[in-house]
């Protein structure tokens, strides 16, 4: 397979950026969208060239470095899925692709298609726990845990923290981030004590890192990889 | 350096920990503020460390190599975590654990740590459960558990498929509690790329700032290794890309013994390989042979059909068939082995790489049909759905085709009781170091020592390091700093401007990779390893005269980041040929072919070989020194899962 590609470079995150054309040839169609893009970089060494920065680790799905929008869609246009996770034979018929780094000021741009998400870090670190030190614990099962509630818990909790949801959101709003690991606790007894204190002190961080409001736009849950519900989003209005 | 000693302390084994806890030095309340510590990598052992240490009171600075501490690879374990808690009432126990993990380790490593890990399970699940990890429930409303690779009890502990990602939250949100009280400063995107060592003690690291390249130096009282384990030695391999070796073999290069290098584990339950562009394989969780049963057809001619088309009777459920006691449960050694057996015999499905089929099938259709559609997809749904995005095929309907791969590391850097290198001051936590798994690893152990390192053991220790000791003021111009500072800028240097640029690191690290894998894969001899020696030492100087980085060094550069890991990657594949060589018999994960029986077991060497090879640096080849193994409390047996 053969793609034309269009990738934003950027120096840093002072300088201006612009899109660049690419062609990459005889890609396999079970390469990864990462491993066809691990190709070209092979080909601009090759050619002495700088190489195109774009995060990535894991690889299947699970540590949310990886982003990109492609063709106008963060992570591409396939649900519930990482960039890391699309393949090539999903882009049988889109020889050209436009790929770009998140786009929102609070999470500005390193170089590239690399972008800065510590916001989401300090996020976390405004409220995003349990307040318990090591030791303290009690027997694991001396406090039942409905289930439902459980479970439920859980898909919040499985919130990777990529930032789609940002870079979706015509508010670059980071609601159903916050109110993923908000509703996480909330579900739980253990965490429910400060939940109105958590979330009272995460909505305020992510105001002061410059995400926008929820106004009900919805595409963060259409995007989100985990397919994490706008739901949470109302259990969070709730607690205020 | 301190001696090679491991430190043990004597007495009844069940009291061992509890004693030596009692004789390690404290450091009062108010006091803990006046001392600094050093953590590089922020996984579950890095960060469960952070946050204990934050917690007593002690300054502490992170470094991570990823953009948050949240995506370290811990991240991707699946399966789940062991404790004795023995709340399925069958016979499980503090006892029962250390012995499986021992033996499951093929009696390769120290009685006392094991005995300690399973003791400290129990404490890591009421831990986990208060910070809020959403482990399984029943509808009781009490913990879940199931039974995992290589056990006959229930004593893991499992959040869906993800339990890793759950654990790091879990121990991230710790972290982050400490990081906004001001006691631990954490940096990400920096990677350790030296260590400062003054009068003989750890004191400080060098770190690259990765996005702009800046090179600084960082001192403390002492420094703290968590930073994982080296499988991406062979290129292919299930950990994240960014896993290295780099501060370990910094570490080694500067007096800290590398321990069982050769101790390599790979899994048996992987998604194949696909064809050369691959950057990475997939694990898929071990938790799928608890149902799932692995077949391969029993006539060549049957391997390019549809494995719907093929009857039963042309089916060879070898695992089940070789080991009728723990059939699709055998541990992973074993299992792999067997796996790679079919494939040699000519019998693997799948695609063609190099004139053979790599892969067996994962069958689930049985299970469907007894448990139903509904209550598989509730168990292992998202294991199915992973596959199927990477594959393209639903296994639902098609038995998946699993390949083994390299997952884990064994072997690393030689710690005593204390989790303290062969450099004083400096301590080596989590996968990094060598310490409880011998020569194999069990499913579901590997979050338990991280976490048991970083929650409870290591915090101890370094306090009483730091009781003991007395750290005269170091600033950032000491003659040693300025030394580290200049060897780190002197060998980007030369990965920027090598002689003759030609090759990409990508190009060397396949070349180290499918070295290591063919000579210290699933099967070693030694004809084959003597030759990848001298292949990785051509292929060094090789290196060293072609690598072409392009970029600059003072920016954001990913071709240097990887260049300055396949530099270290190559020495470590050096040494881990070395050791396979030298430890004549099979062990584990470790299968000579001249050592194994003709059922294809390892055939143990306990008199000649019942000890841990740590490897010194040295510049003329690596020295090694044993520390035997005593087993007081235990017999070493023969590992029969017939």
């Amino acid at each position: 397979m053969n793609f034309t590609l269009h990738i934003w470079r950027q120096k840093n995150t002072n300088s201006d950026g612009s899109f660049v054309t690419y062609h990459v040839e005889n890609i396999d169609s079970d390469t990864s969208f990462l491993e066809m893009l691990d190709h070209l970089n092979e080909k601009l060494i090759e050619k002495g060239e700088d190489c195109v920065v774009f995060d990535y680790d894991c690889r299947e799905g699970i540590c949310g470095t990886c982003s990109l929008v492609i063709n106008g869609h963060p992570h591409g246009e396939k649900k519930a899925t990482t960039t890391c996770q699309l393949y090539m034979r999903d882009y049988a018929n889109q020889r050209e692709l436009w790929i770009e780094p998140w786009r929102a000021s609070s999470f500005p741009i390193m170089k590239d298609l690399a972008v800065k998400r510590e916001a989401f870090d300090r996020i976390i670190q405004s409220g995003g726990f349990i307040s318990v030190s090591v030791g303290s614990a009690p027997e694991a099962n001396s406090q039942l845990i409905n289930k439902d509630d459980a479970d439920c818990a859980f898909d919040s909790a499985t919130c990777i923290g990529c930032g789609a949801c940002v870079a979706v959101c015509p508010n670059a709003s980071a609601s159903l981030f916050v109110a993923a690991k908000i509703n996480h606790f909330e579900r739980l007894p253990q965490g429910k004590i400060e939940s109105k204190r958590r979330a009272e002190r995460m909505i305020n961080q992510m105001e002061e890192e410059g995400f926008g409001s929820c106004s009900n736009h919805r595409h963060c849950e259409t995007v989100c990889p985990k397919e994490i519900s706008v739901s949470n989003i109302a259990t969070m209005n709730n607690l205020l | 350096m301190q001696k090679f000693n491991s430190n043990v302390p004597t007495g009844p084994l069940e009291n061992r920990w509890e004693k030596h806890k009692f004789d390690l030095a404290l450091i009062a309340p108010q006091n803990r503020k006046k001392y600094n510590v050093i953590v590089i990598g922020t996984g579950l052992a890095g960060a469960s460390l952070c946050a204990t240490l934050g917690e007593a009171g002690y300054n502490i600075q992170s470094f991570c190599y990823n953009d948050s501490p949240r995506r370290a690879h811990s991240i991707a374990a699946q399966g789940g975590v062991n404790a004795s808690k023995n709340y399925q009432n069958d016979g499980d126990s503090t006892w029962r654990l250390f012995y499986d993990t021992i033996k499951g380790g093929d009696f390769r490593a120290r009685e006392s740590n094991i005995y300690r890990l399973a003791q400290l399970s129990c404490n890591i699940i009421d831990q986990a459960v208060s910070q809020g990890v959403p482990f399984a429930r029943e509808y009781s409303g009490y913990l879940a558990n199931r039974s995992f690779g290589g056990t006959q009890v229930s004593r893991t502990f499992y959040a869906r498929g993800q339990t890793g990602q759950q654990l790091l939250l879990g121990a991230y949100g710790s972290m982050s509690k400490e990081i906004a009280s001001g006691r631990v400063k954490h940096t990400s995107r920096s990677e350790m790329l030296e260590i400062i060592i003054i009068n003989g003690k750890a004191r400080g690291v060098v770190v690259r700032d990765l996005i702009t390249g800046e090179i600084s130096s960082h001192v403390a009282d002492c420094v703290v290794m968590c930073t994982g384990g080296y499988s991406n030695a062979y290129f292919l391999s299930t950990n994240a890309k960014g896993c290295n070796t780099s501060a370990t073999w910094r570490a080694h290069k500067n007096g800290a013994y590398f321990a069982n290098p050769s101790f390599t584990q790979i899994h048996p339950t992987c998604v194949p390989p696909t064809g050369d562009s691959q950057s990475k394989l997939t694990l898929m969780s071990e938790s799928l042979r608890n149902d799932g049963r692995i077949w391969a057809p029993k006539n060549i001619e049957d391997c390019d059909k549809s494995p719907n088309d093929i009857p039963e009777e042309g089916r060879d459920y070898f695992l089940e068939r070789m080991y009728p006691a723990f059939a699709n449960l055998v541990p992973r050694d074993i299992a792999s082995r067997a796996l790679k057996g079919i494939c040699d015999e000519g019998r693997g499905v799948g695609s063609i790489i190099n004139d053979q089929r790599l892969g067996v099938y994962l069958d689930f259709s049985s299970v469907i049909e007894k448990m139903g559609i509904d209550k598989v997809k509730e168990k292992y749904g998202n294991l199915f759905d992973m596959y199927k995005s990477i594959t393209g095929e639903n296994p639902y309907e098609v038995p998946m085709k699993i390949y083994p791969a390299p997952h884990y590391t064994m072997g690393g850097l030689w710690v005593d009781y204390n989790l303290m290198t062969t450099i004083d001051g400096l301590f080596a936590c989590g996968e990094a170091n060598f310490s409880d798994h011998g020569a194999n690893r069990l499913g579901a152990s590997a979050l338990m020592q991280g976490l048991a390192d970083g929650y409870f053991i290591a915090p101890q220790t370094v306090a009483n390091y730091l009781a003991r000791g007395k750290f005269e003021e170091v600033s950032n111009d000491h003659p040693e700093v300025m030394a580290s500072i200049d060897s780190v800028k002197s060998r980007i240097d030369k990965l920027m401007n090598a002689p003759k640029p030609k090759h990409s690191p990508d190009y060397f690290h396949r070349k180290v990779g499918s070295i290591l894998w063919a000579a210290c894969g699933m099967a070693r001899d030694k004809k084959a390893l003597e030759e990848a020696v001298k292949s990785i030492e051509k292929l060094k100087s090789k290196f060293w005269q072609n690598i072409k980085v392009t970029g600059s060094d003072a920016d954001f550069n990913q071709t240097l980041e990887k260049a300055g890991r396949v530099a270290d990657f190559i020495e470590l594949g050096h040494l881990m040929c070395i050791d396979a060589l030298d430890r004549e018999e099979s062990c584990g994960a470790h299968a000579r072919l001249e050592y194994l029986a003709e059922s294809g077991d390892a055939m143990r060497d306990d008199e000649n070989y019942g000890y841990v090879a740590a490897w010194e640096f040295n510049e003329n080849g690596p020295e090694l020194h044993k520390e035997e193994l005593n087993f007081e409390f235990i017999k070493p047996t023969y590992r029969d899962y017939k």
